[in-house]
C-alpha cells in the first residue's frame, strides 16, 4: 500500500511530484512552503498567515485575484497555514491544469510587483475577523493559545499560535511582506505535487515549463529553537471564559513529527479517548458520567509536539474528578498495558485510516498533500509505507514504555477554562492568565 | 520553451465524465437497494436513507427523531454499545450519522473484506436497536449538556432564532437538537414508538457503493435487511402538505450578546422546495450572489470592506420550502453598514444591477466544469445518490445536470431573483453586542428591533 510517484527536481530547487490516477477527469496541484508561523518572531506573530491571504490576491501578470479565472474553469481550491508549513492547492477539471501551473507559478514568482497597501490593509482587517470569528467570539477560543504560552517559553516560536496576536496583526508592515516573500517564497524552499488524471513525463514538462523560469535555490535557514526543559513540577492555570461548563486541558511535551515514540502516542490517544469503547470515553462518559465531551491526541510538529487530553465536565461534576480519572486511567495504562483486544483495535483503526487517505486525490489531506507532507518534513515522498510501519510495529509494551516516559505527573500543565466569575470551579491551585 | 505570462492559457475541451451507473431494485419488504462500483480503493460504504427527520418531530416533542437515531448505535442485536463499537474499530468502520429537518442518515464504511460484517452491523442497528433505559438516559443527558453548551455559540443561537421567527410552529422552526424543555420530558416509550413506526423498509433507501461488483453489493444488504418486517404501516409523512407560515411582522431582531466580539448575522425569508423546476436557475443565481468566494456578496463584504472572513448564500433546498439565507460573522462595529450592504446586495441582482453576461458565464461555467469533483468517493457517490432518493429525482439526474445549467440564461436568473428573492420579506437576525450596534440600527429602515431572549 502506497503512494506511487515520480519526482523531478528543477536547477532552481523545486521538488516536482507527478501521482497518476485516472478514476476520475480532475488534477489536484498541491504546493508546499516550508514555512510557518515558527518562522517568525516575537512582535510579529500571525504574519506567515497574513501573508498565504495576500497570496490569493492577484500576482504581476494576473491581477484580478486569485480565485475568479480559477473557480471558473470549476475549480475547488484553499490554502492554509499552520506552525510549520504554508500549503495551497487546486483541484481542477483534468483541461485546467496548465491554468492551475500558470497561477501558481506567477504567485511563486511575481507576487512583489501586484502588492499594494489597499490590499495588504484590506487582508489585515479580514484576519482580524478571522481571529474574532474562529478564537474570540467561540467558546474556549482562547484555551489553545493560553495552552501554547505555558508549554513554551516566549522565545520558543511554538508559544505563539498561527493566527497571532491582534496586536502583531496590527503591526505588520508592507515591507515584512517583501522581505518574507524574498526569504521564504522560493521554489528551493517549495515542494509541487500533481495527483490525478495526468501522463507523468507530460505533467512534468508542463510544470517545468511554468516553474522552470522562476529563481531562488536557497534554502532558508532552518528554525533553531532548543526544546524547553523538562519542566519538574507540574503547573496550573486557570481561564475564565463566555462558557456554561468548565472544562480542563491536560498537556504534556512529546515527540517531534514521525520522531521516535510519535507513532505509540498517536495509538495511546487512540486507546485513552477514540470512540465509544476507549478508556476514558467508557469510564468517564459513559460509565460515571461526569464528562460530557471528551478528546486526546498527539499532535507532533517538527520542532517537538504536545500531547493533549481535553474534558469537558457534565453539570454538578467537578474538574477534580476529572483529572483524578484520567490520571487513573493514564496510570492503569502505563502500569498494565493496552489489552490484546485493544492493540488488535487500534491497529485496525489506524491501518484503515491510511486507506481512507487513499481515497481523494486533492484537497487538505488528499494523496497530493501527503506526498508533499512527506516530502517536506521527511525528504522522502514515498514514506507512506514506513510511516504505516510506524504503526504495526508498535506494541503493549512500547506503548507502556512511551506512556511512562513522556506522560508523568510532574511534567503535566493543567488548563482549567470556568464561566466567568467562577474561579472556584478551577482545579485548586491554578494561576489565572491572561489572554486576548 | 518560454511560456506567456501575457494571458491565461486557453483551457482547451473538457474532459468527459462517465457517470457511475446506479443500480436499483426493490427487496420483498419494499427497501430500495441501490449499487454502485467503484474500484478505487479496497472501500466500501453502506448509506441508509431515511426520509424522516426532524420534521416529523410531534409538535410537543422538538427532538425526537434527533434523540432516536443517536440511540441507534447505543447497542443493537445481540451487541451491547461497546461491543458494537469495538466490532466497528476491529473492522477499520466509519460510522457517521446525521439528521437534518427531512432526512436520517447513516453511513458506515469498512474495508471491503468486512462489507458482509458492515453491512450486517448496520442493519442491525436500524432493525434492531436495543433502546434501553440505562443508554437512553446517558444519551439524553448528553443532548441536554450540548444544548447548554450552545447557548454560547453565535452561530448555533442566530441558526436558531432565525428559523423559530421564520417558520414558528412550522415543522421546519426548530433545530434537530430540540429545546431542553422537550428533552427534560422526553420517554423511552415515545423513542421506541417513533422507532417502531418511521423506520420501516418501505420508506428506506440503501445505497452501497464500493469496490465490490454490483450484485455482490446488492447480495450483501439483501441478506443483511430482507428478513426485515414492519411492525405498523408506514403512514405517509409529505412536508409539503404543510401550509407556510405566514412572513414574520417584524424585519429586525436582535439577540444581546455583551462584549461579542462580532456580530452573527443571518438575512433571509422562506424560500423554495428541491424539487422546483426553478433548482438550475437558482443554483446559477446564487453562484452569483453568494454561493462562492468570488460571489458579488463576498467580494463586498470581504474583500474590498474587510468587515468579515467570509459571508455566503444559500438556497437551502428541502423537501417541502427551505430557507434563502445569507450567513455572515462580521465586526461588532460596523455591523449596520455590512447589513446595508447585504441588503443592497440581494436587492441589485433582481434589477438594479442584475446579472451580467460574464458573470452568468463564469457562474455556470463553475458549476458545470467542477461537477466531476462529485464522484471521486465512494462516500460522495453515495451521498449523491441518496440525494435522487430524498427528492425523488429522475433517474437521469446526474447526466443532465450539465446541460440544464448551460441553458440558464440571464433573463432566467433575472427572473428567478424577481420571483424568489423579495427584499420586503426579508429577516434580518444580530447575534451580538447590542450597545455597539443598537444606534445605529434606525438607519436599516426595518422597524423597531425586536430584542430576543436566549433560550
Amino acid at each position: 500500500m502506497n503512494i506511487p510517484y515520480s519526482r523531478h527536481t528543477l536547477d532552481n530547487g523545486l521538488d516536482i511530484l507527478v501521482h497518476e490516477d485516472h478514476a476520475c477527469p480532475i488534477v489536484a496541484v498541491n504546493v508546499w512552503y516550508h514555512v510557518g508561523s515558527k518562522n517568525e518572531v516575537a512582535g510579529r506573530t500571525g504574519f506567515a498567515h497574513l501573508f498565504e491571504h495576500l497570496m490569493f490576491e492577484g500576482s504581476q501578470h494576473y491581477d484580478k485575484g486569485y480565485f475568479e479565472p480559477l473557480q471558473e474553469a470549476g475549480a475547488l481550491l484553499n490554502g492554509s497555514t499552520n506552525a510549520d508549513r504554508t500549503n495551497y492547492w487546486e483541484v481542477v477539471p483534468t483541461n485546467a491544469l496548465e491554468l492551475a501551473l500558470w497561477m501558481e507559478s506567477d504567485r511563486m514568482g511575481y507576487l512583489l510587483p501586484a502588492l499594494t497597501d489597499a490590499k495588504f490593509e484590506n487582508q489585515r482587517e479580514v484576519v482580524l475577523n478571522e481571529r474574532r470569528q474562529n478564537y474570540e467570539n467561540r467558546p474556549y477560543g482562547f484555551a489553545s493559545m493560553a495552552m501554547m504560552e505555558a508549554l513554551y517559553p516566549p522565545s520558543h516560536p511554538y508559544s505563539w499560535m498561527t493566527i497571532g496576536a491582534a496586536a502583531d496583526i496590527r503591526a505588520a508592515r508592507l515591507d515584512d511582506v517583501r522581505a518574507f516573500f524574498q526569504t521564504y517564497y522560493r521554489p528551493g524552499n517549495a515542494s509541487l505535487a500533481l495527483a490525478g488524471d495526468i501522463e507523468t513525463d507530460a505533467a512534468i514538462d508542463l510544470a517545468t515549463q511554468y516553474f522552470g523560469e522562476l529563481e531562488g535555490a536557497e534554502t532558508p535557514p532552518a528554525v533553531e529553537a532548543s526544546a524547553p526543559a523538562p519542566s519538574t513540577t507540574e503547573r496550573r492555570l486557570l481561564l475564565e471564559d463566555r462558557v456554561e461548563l468548565p472544562r480542563v486541558y491536560i498537556a504534556w511535551h512529546s515527540p517531534s513529527l514521525f520522531g521516535q515514540d510519535d507513532a505509540e502516542l498517536d495509538l495511546v490517544a487512540e486507546v485513552l479517548a477514540s470512540g465509544k469503547t476507549s478508556r476514558l470515553y467508557r469510564s468517564l462518559v459513559y460509565e460515571q458520567r461526569m464528562a460530557t465531551e471528551l478528546a486526546a491526541s498527539q499532535n507532533s510538529r517538527e520542532l517537538g509536539g504536545y500531547f493533549q487530553i481535553v474534558a469537558t465536565a457534565a453539570p454538578g461534576r467537578t474538574l477534580a474528578e476529572l483529572e483524578r480519572a484520567i490520571a487513573n486511567a493514564i496510570e492503569a495504562l502505563v502500569e498494565e498495558g493496552p489489552t490484546p483486544r485493544e492493540m488488535e483495535r487500534c491497529q485496525a483503526q489506524a491501518e484503515a485510516n491510511f486507506i481512507y487517505r487513499l481515497q481523494t486525490v486533492g484537497g487538505f489531506g488528499g494523496k497530493s498533500d501527503q506526498l508533499n507532507a512527506y516530502n517536506v518534513f521527511v525528504g522522502d515522498p514515498g514514506f507512506f509505507e514506513r510511516d504505516l510501519d510506524r504503526y504495526r510495529r508498535v506494541t503493549a509494551t512500547s506503548m507502556q514504555r512511551v506512556g511512562r516516559a513522556w506522560l508523568t505527573p510532574e511534567r503535566r500543565v493543567l488548563l482549567s477554562v470556568v464561566p466567568r466569575g467562577r474561579p472556584e470551579l478551577a482545579l485548586a491551585g491554578s494561576m489565572p492568565v491572561a489572554v486576548s | 520553451m518560454r511560456i506567456d505570462r501575457a494571458r491565461l492559457p486557453a483551457l482547451g475541451a473538457d474532459p468527459s465524465l462517465r457517470f457511475p451507473e446506479i443500480r436499483r431494485r426493490t427487496l420483498d419488504n419494499g427497501l430500495r437497494v441501490w449499487t454502485v462500483e467503484h474500484h478505487a480503493v479496497p472501500l466500501v460504504s453502506f448509506l441508509a436513507l431515511l426520509p424522516i427527520g426532524a420534521s416529523a418531530d410531534p409538535h410537543e416533542r422538538p427532538g425526537l427523531a434527533a434523540m432516536t437515531s443517536d440511540m441507534l448505535d447505543e447497542g443493537c442485536g445481540d451487541l451491547d454499545a461497546l461491543e458494537l463499537h469495538d466490532t466497528l474499530g476491529r473492522i477499520g468502520g466509519h460510522l457517521d450519522s446525521e439528521i437534518g429537518s427531512d432526512a436520517t442518515i447513516l453511513t458506515l464504511s469498512s474495508l471491503t473484506r468486512y462489507a458482509d460484517r458492515a453491512s450486517a452491523l448496520l442493519a442491525d442497528m436500524i432493525m434492531r436497536p436495543r433502546l434501553e433505559a440505562v443508554d437512553f438516559h446517558r444519551v439524553r443527558e448528553l443532548r441536554l449538556n450540548r444544548l447548554i453548551q450552545l447557548r454560547d455559540l453565535a452561530p448555533a443561537l442566530a441558526d436558531r432564532a432565525f428559523s423559530r421567527l421564520l417558520y414558528g410552529d412550522h415543522p421546519y422552526g426548530h433545530m434537530p437538537l430540540g429545546t431542553e424543555a422537550s428533552l427534560q420530558s422526553v420517554t423511552l416509550d415515545e423513542v421506541s414508538r417513533f422507532h417502531r413506526t418511521m423506520f420501516t423498509p418501505s420508506r428506506m433507501t440503501v445505497v452501497a457503493a464500493g469496490d465490490a461488483t454490483h450484485d455482490a453489493l446488492a447480495a450483501t444488504v439483501e441478506s443483511a435487511f430482507g428478513n426485515w418486517r414492519p411492525l405498523t404501516e408506514a403512514r405517509q409523512i409529505d412536508p409539503t402538505n404543510w401550509p407556510l407560515p405566514p412572513v414574520p411582522e417584524q424585519r429586525l431582531a436582535i439577540l444581546h450578546r455583551p462584549a461579542a466580539a462580532q456580530s452573527e448575522l443571518r438575512i433571509g425569508h422562506i424560500g423554495v422546495a428541491r424539487r422546483t423546476p426553478d433548482y438550475h436557475v437558482l443554483l446559477v443565481l446564487n453562484v452569483v450572489l453568494g454561493g462562492q468566494f468570488v460571489s458579488r456578496i463576498n467580494m463586498n463584504l470581504r474583500e474590498d470592506k474587510g468587515y468579515t472572513y467570509g459571508a455566503r448564500t444559500s438556497f437551502d433546498f428541502r423537501r417541502a420550502a427551505g430557507p434563502f439565507v445569507l450567513n455572515a460573522s462580521v465586526q461588532s462595529e460596523v455591523t449596520v453598514e455590512a447589513i446595508v450592504e447585504a441588503l443592497e446586495e440581494i436587492q441589485a441582482i433582481r434589477g438594479p444591477r442584475p446579472v451580467t453576461a460574464a458573470e452568468l458565464h463564469a457562474g455556470r461555467a463553475g458549476l458545470t466544469r467542477g461537477y466531476p469533483r462529485n464522484f471521486e468517493t465512494a462516500e460522495q457517490i453515495s451521498r449523491g445518490a441518496a440525494q435522487l432518493a430524498l427528492y425523488d429525482l429522475p433517474d437521469d439526474y446526474f447526466s443532465t445536470f450539465v446541460p440544464k445549467v448551460l441553458a440558464v440564461d440571464e433573463d432566467a436568473v433575472t427572473r428567478a431573483a424577481e420571483q424568489y428573492i423579495d427584499p420586503s420579506r426579508l429577516l434580518t437576525v444580530i447575534v451580538g453586542d447590542r450597545d455597539k450596534v443598537a444606534a445605529a440600527l434606525p438607519r436599516l429602515n426595518l422597524g423597531t428591533a425586536s430584542e430576543l431572549v436566549p433560550v
